[in-house]
């Protein structure tokens, strides 16, 4: 164990530093949610030619070309929360379709796409969820029918967050009907203005809709639009999961989160007294404190497996399952302590922080739901992490419930 | 910044995992439950041998000088193999009080093996109207209760609240009551003292040092909880491989599947989290007894729910005595009482952090 940072990692700590008290106030803010503004479009390219985005993509496509450093991710992203201010742009096209193309795409779709995804002038959404295909993705239906230089697309997609702003989409379809379910799909990516695709807002229990539903009807995109070969689409797809993991959060954002209910428990008082002093309340609240803290060693210890290209293991597979649930849970306690001023929301008289604790409570049991839900980590942990058997498959169309 | 174990230390812990593997095998152990008390002199010996009780000792009286992450890798392999041994209280938390207060002589006798120390706290923790102890003159009188690390014990190093004493086993005075725990791996005693002839350790600092001893010992028992419940898991998930129900491996129930991913989701955390609040004793003063706390509130709740979920997986076997598994099911239950449990411990932490009301 050794906490300290070596002379290398001060010196690219004090740099990044001067960076941000010198370029701060071109950054957007955090409240600024568009995709593409000017004063986000304009901070994304500072960043890509500081290389505090895109740092280890290649030069040639547009990224900084660094060698992969866990230790100065992990120094970057905390001096950006430092100091407030937003990171680089993370959309699914930078965090996903890039790393797929630049292992699988070809010359031209490298050229034609990394470099205008990377600036974050071409957004993206993925389409991989179906309304009959979710836990058991494999199962999806959307269908692609060769027709000349063509592939026919009709079927519908549903969960695609920024489907209504995207000039793009990477998708998931099935080519071949007659295959085994794994080998039929295959990996395209769609134009969003080809005629034949209607995007329709999905409303969540929110009052937002963060997410949409995506139709096709015999929507026509060029054969060439393939990345891979036909039927492997399942493996291009996961290809890009070993780079997601690569994706390491802020092991320091539960705590943040934490200390913002500490501060609410400081500032509200209750016949005089401040609901700090409650000893139920604060017993709760370190009890959070104390799983948020050893999140925050987890993730420590990932960001030193990651440095030195080791396996995360346990370690890294429990981190959606306690993560989504650890913040669930500090959102449950927020709206608790402010007993009935927890239950106002939006711009309602007296609310506070304008019911952002409802929406966080909502919102992370969306997060415990969606990318690959609870139960289905549990399976992963289960069988990659404890090497227990899968769960053997009932003979088709012989199960039936009642 | 590097996060984990060093190669010295993944060694030392897997000399004394292999060690006790064979020494601490669950047979022997019920030996030493059912009264033979050979085994804890045993492993006395065979620790020994492997340099385990010097590892907390300075080096200018012949010990190893090493830390309390250390001193947590053994307490961890303890905890995994319920072995009977006073490491935790007579190696480390004895050991840390007496470093801390600057007691050369006490600490070179227990270099060479003339002194082991049971220790006393309970009182400086939380004491009831009936115990605690009272200096008078050369003398000391009164209850300590739950004394721990008593196997092998030559003396006790005591609290009398606010200051650390020192008196002989079987002295004229001493009355020991052995007690009857849940958890029969590791001797507890209550002692009664009439003016029994004390010394008082060294150094004016007794609060500074009892205050150490405290957080050392919560961080080592909950190392010795984190190995016994990481054992309580391999375990579980083993049996579920072999044990067949409706022609298969109950191994390949989700419902199964599913209580030991919860068990590992939850437990692996505190893995990194017990080496930092091990760590932060040697190297982060202001975080160490705010660490301490979280570290051992939090692993007790976690060590509950894998105890109790562990003895579900095995089905009734688990509830018998033919597999042994409560032997791991009460040492951590005893853990989680010994110097603090979770409530107690999460009220100091917010104490120490200001939220007190």
């Amino acid at each position: 164990m050794d906490l300290n940072f070596t002379q290398e990692y001060e010196d690219f700590r004090a740099e990044v530093r001067s960076f941000l008290a010198s370029n701060k106030d071109k950054a957007p803010s955090h409240a600024d949610r568009s995709v593409r503004s000017e004063k986000r479009l304009a901070w994304q390219k500072i960043l890509l030619e500081n290389g505090y985005a895109a740092r280890t993509h290649p030069k040639e496509y547009g990224g900084y070309g660094a060698e992969p450093d866990a230790l100065k991710a992990r120094i970057i992203a905390e001096e950006f929360a430092r100091a407030g201010v937003p990171g680089g742009m993370a959309g699914q096209g930078i965090n996903m379709l890039v790393p797929t193309l630049l292992e699988l795409g070809t010359d031209e779709q490298k050229e034609k796409y990394i470099k205008p995804t990377l600036s974050g002038e071409m957004v993206w959404c993925q389409g991989y969820s179906e309304p009959g295909a979710g836990s058991d993705l494999a199962s999806l239906r959307t269908a692609a029918v060769v027709d000349g230089d063509d592939f026919v697309i009709n079927g519908q997609k549903i969960w695609t967050s920024t489907a209504q702003f995207a000039d793009m989409m990477f998708c998931l379809v099935r080519t071949e009907p007659d295959a085994p379910k794994h080998q039929g799909i295959s990996y395209i990516l769609i134009d969003m203005n080809t005629p034949g695709i209607e995007v329709r807002p999905l409303m969540t229990m929110t009052g937002f809709a963060e997410f949409n539903e995506v139709f096709f009807t015999d929507v026509r995109v060029p054969v060439t639009s393939i990345v891979g070969q036909r039927g492997e689409g399942w493996m291009v797809a996961n290809a890009t999961l070993t780079h997601e993991r690569g994706m390491l959060g802020d092991p320091d954002a539960a705590l943040s989160r934490l200390r913002a209910i500490a501060e609410i428990m400081k500032k509200e008082h209750i016949d005089g007294k401040p609901l700090i002093d409650d000893a139920v309340y604060r017993d709760r609240l370190v009890r959070l404190q104390a799983e948020a803290q050893a999140m925050k060693m987890n993730g420590m210890r990932l960001t030193t497996l990651a440095s030195e290209k080791k396996s995360s293991g346990m370690a890294g597979l429990l981190v959606k399952l306690q993560g989504c649930e650890l913040n669930h849970q500090m959102a449950e306690l927020a709206i608790d302590v402010m007993g009935e001023y927890g239950m106002l929301y939006e711009d309602s008289p007296f609310s506070r922080d304008k019911g952002m604790w409802q929406t966080h409570y909502m919102f992370d049991l969306g997060m415990i739901i969606g990318g690959g839900s609870a139960q289905i980590q549990k399976n992963i942990i289960s069988e990659r992490g404890l090497g227990m058997p899968r769960e053997p498959k009932p003979t088709p169309g012989t199960f039936k419930a009642n | 910044m590097y996060f984990g174990l060093s190669e010295d230390q993944l060694m030392l812990q897997d000399s004394v995992g292999r060690y006790l593997e064979g020494a601490s095998e669950l047979e022997e152990v019920r030996k030493f439950v059912d009264g033979d008390g050979a085994l804890a002199e045993t492993l006395q010996k065979g620790l020994e041998e492997l340099g385990v009780p010097f590892v907390l000792l300075p080096e200018a009286q012949g010990g190893l000088g090493m830390g309390v992450l250390e001193a947590a890798l053994i307490s961890e392999m303890l905890g995994r193999h319920v072995s009977p041994s006073a490491f935790t209280a007579a190696y480390g938390i004895a050991v840390i009080g007496l470093r801390e207060a600057g007691d050369e002589d006490w600490l070179s006798q227990i270099a060479s093996g003339s002194a082991r120390m049971g220790v006393g706290l309970t009182e400086a923790i939380g004491g009831r109207d009936d115990a605690g102890l009272t200096i008078s003159g050369d003398t000391v009188s009164g209850r300590a209760s739950f004394v721990m690390g008593a196997d092998g014990a030559t003396h006790f190093l005591l609290t009398t609240g606010d200051q650390l004493v020192v008196v002989e086993r079987g002295a004229k005075g001493v009355s020991e009551t052995q007690l009857t725990t849940i958890d029969r791996t590791r001797t507890v005693l209550t002692l009664d003292l009439d003016n029994v002839a004390a010394s008082v350790v060294a150094g004016n600092n007794h609060a500074e040092a009892q205050r150490k001893m405290i957080d050392v010992g919560r961080v080592l028992l909950a190392a010795d909880s984190l190995g016994a419940a990481a054992m309580m898991l391999e375990k579980a998930v083993e049996y579920s491989k072999d044990r067949d129900q409706f022609n298969r491996p109950i191994a390949s129930f989700q419902a199964v599947k599913h209580m030991c991913a919860e068990m590992a989701a939850k437990l692996e955390p505190c893995r990194a989290m017990i080496w930092y609040a091990a760590y932060a004793q040697d190297h982060v003063p202001e975080e160490a007894s705010l660490m301490a706390c979280l570290a051992k509130s939090h692993m007790q709740e976690v060590g509950k729910f894998v105890a109790r979920t562990a003895t579900e997986v095995h089905g009734g076997m688990g509830f018998t005595d033919l597999l042994g598994l409560h032997y791991w099911f009460k040492r951590i239950g005893a853990n989680r009482q010994l110097l603090g449990g979770p409530e107690k411990l999460r009220a100091e932490a917010a104490e120490l952090q200001g939220w007190a009301g």
